[in-house]
């Protein structure tokens, strides 16, 4: 079947879409936006979250064909172009990366995050990020990150 | 496979009928699991997200009418002061994630004797709304489930809506499980106090073939707490309401804890909630 939606802002099509297919493999590996990771494929890890009609979601839980005609944001679009979101920014300030994998879906919970609650908690953020998991065990670093993030002065003009 | 994004609820309910074979989807929390991992093969994916009807919630006389596609994000943000203890019990349920797309509808139609949304469910006295092109019956929630992941859902049947009374005394949920987040329960239970009518909600998780009261100890906490002095709650009382909540519960031994374990654990569970709502009510 053919799926159209509109993603990062630019309407998209993608033919051949089997019917049982998830929004994160049409993302990957027809749409050519490899951001979104695929990981545990039963919404555990987090590594895929996008925001879908703006709620962040486990694309690999929603059926391609939930998909059409809506907005979809995935972490190739949290920014223009050559330019990284204050999320991105901080992360990579406080080295909150290490081997990277699941930073995709971390930028996305963390962006979700802060643009419900400015100035997170610690218990907070340790509670919308808990369905985001790091292998590397980097998350005092993310914890910084998304601490840095909700401090920076640039933050307020761009979300 | 066919996949069918009908846009109301009729065309749905006319689907269903057609197709025995349609697997209806809306989070797609529990579904796309069983997609991801080639478990289910259904000829017709059923989309029921783009009918309006089922997101939405409404007091119906003295009930709270839920449909079938409100999230959990969304009971709890927006249900949290009527039904306390279903709000508990969503806050419990995955991750955020999950939350903003799972549905309390999907929960009832997977029927997992772990699902976190049927022990509120349970003690609050719920009644789910089953429509089809037959008509539509409402099924007292104690009733619906049979089996493990079965229920009295028809093969030409969808799941509408919830009716349940908004609480009217405190409520209570509490799960036991290896972390707080991402967890299907080990046990869980739920409680609900009714001090205008004198009765006790119960509804026991995980620790059964289904979803169930435990009726012998909502009769002895009714009968055994102390309604009309609102004294302290008395520790035996409080003991004896777990061993029969215990008592009540039918455990496996399975990879997440065994039989004895789940027992125990549920007495514990019991008094607990029994002591916080009864707390709760007294000021």
């Amino acid at each position: 079947m053919r799926v159209t939606c509109t993603v990062n802002g630019t309407t998209r099509t993608a033919d051949d879409v089997w019917e049982g297919e998830s929004l994160l493999y049409v993302l990957r590996e027809r749409l050519g936006l490899p951001g979104s990771k695929n990981a545990c494929e039963q919404g555990e890890c987090g590594s895929c979250t996008v925001y879908l009609d703006g709620t962040a979601v486990c694309a690999c839980l929603v059926a391609a064909g939930q998909a059409a005609g809506r907005d979809v944001r995935t972490v190739e679009g949290l920014a223009p172009e050559g330019e990284l979101d204050p999320v991105q920014q901080a992360f990579l300030q406080t080295g909150a990366v290490q081997c990277g994998f699941c930073t995709p879906g971390l930028i996305v919970s963390v962006h979700d995050l802060l643009a419900r609650v400015p100035h997170p908690s610690d218990p907070e953020i340790r509670e919308a990020l808990a369905g985001n998991l790091c292998r590397c065990t980097g998350y005092e670093k993310i914890m910084d990150a998304v601490r840095l993030a909700a401090g920076s002065p640039t933050e307020a003009g761009t979300r | 496979m066919d996949f069918m994004t009908p846009s109301t609820w009729a065309d749905a309910l006319a689907i269903r009928a057609d197709r025995p074979d349609a697997l209806p989807i809306a989070g797609g929390t529990d579904v796309m699991v069983e997609m991801n991992f080639h478990r289910r093969r259904p000829g017709v994916l059923l989309d029921l997200t783009r009918i309006g009807d089922l997101t939405t919630w409404a007091m119906d006389g003295e009930l709270l009418r839920i449909g079938a596609g409100v999230s959990y994000t969304r009971i709890i943000e927006e249900l949290g002061d009527r039904l306390p203890g279903l709000a508990m019990a969503a806050r419990t349920v995955g991750s955020p994630q999950i939350r903003n797309r799972g549905t309390l509808g999907g929960n009832l139609g997977s029927a997992s004797p772990a699902g976190d949304g049927h022990p509120p469910l349970l003690a609050a006295g719920a009644q789910v709304e089953l429509a089809s092109v037959r008509g539509t019956r409402l099924v007292p929630i104690d009733g619906f489930f049979t089996g493990p992941k079965r229920s009295v859902l028809a093969p030409d049947e969808l799941i509408a809506a919830v009716w349940v009374r908004p609480a009217d005394g405190p409520e209570q949920f509490s799960k036991i499980g290896t972390r707080n987040a991402m967890v299907i329960a080990v046990s869980s239970f739920s409680l609900a106090l009714h001090p205008g009518r004198r009765e006790v909600g119960t509804g026991i998780g995980s620790a059964a073939p289904t979803p169930r009261r435990a009726t012998e100890a909502e009769l002895f906490a009714a009968g055994q707490l102390p309604w009309d002095t609102l004294a302290g709650l008395a520790p035996d009382v409080a003991r004896r309401f777990g061993e029969l909540v215990a008592a009540a519960a039918a455990p496996i031994d399975d990879v997440r804890g065994t039989a004895a374990y789940r027992r125990h654990a549920l007495a514990v569970l019991a008094q607990r909630t029994l002591t916080w709502a009864w707390r709760d009510l007294c000021g």
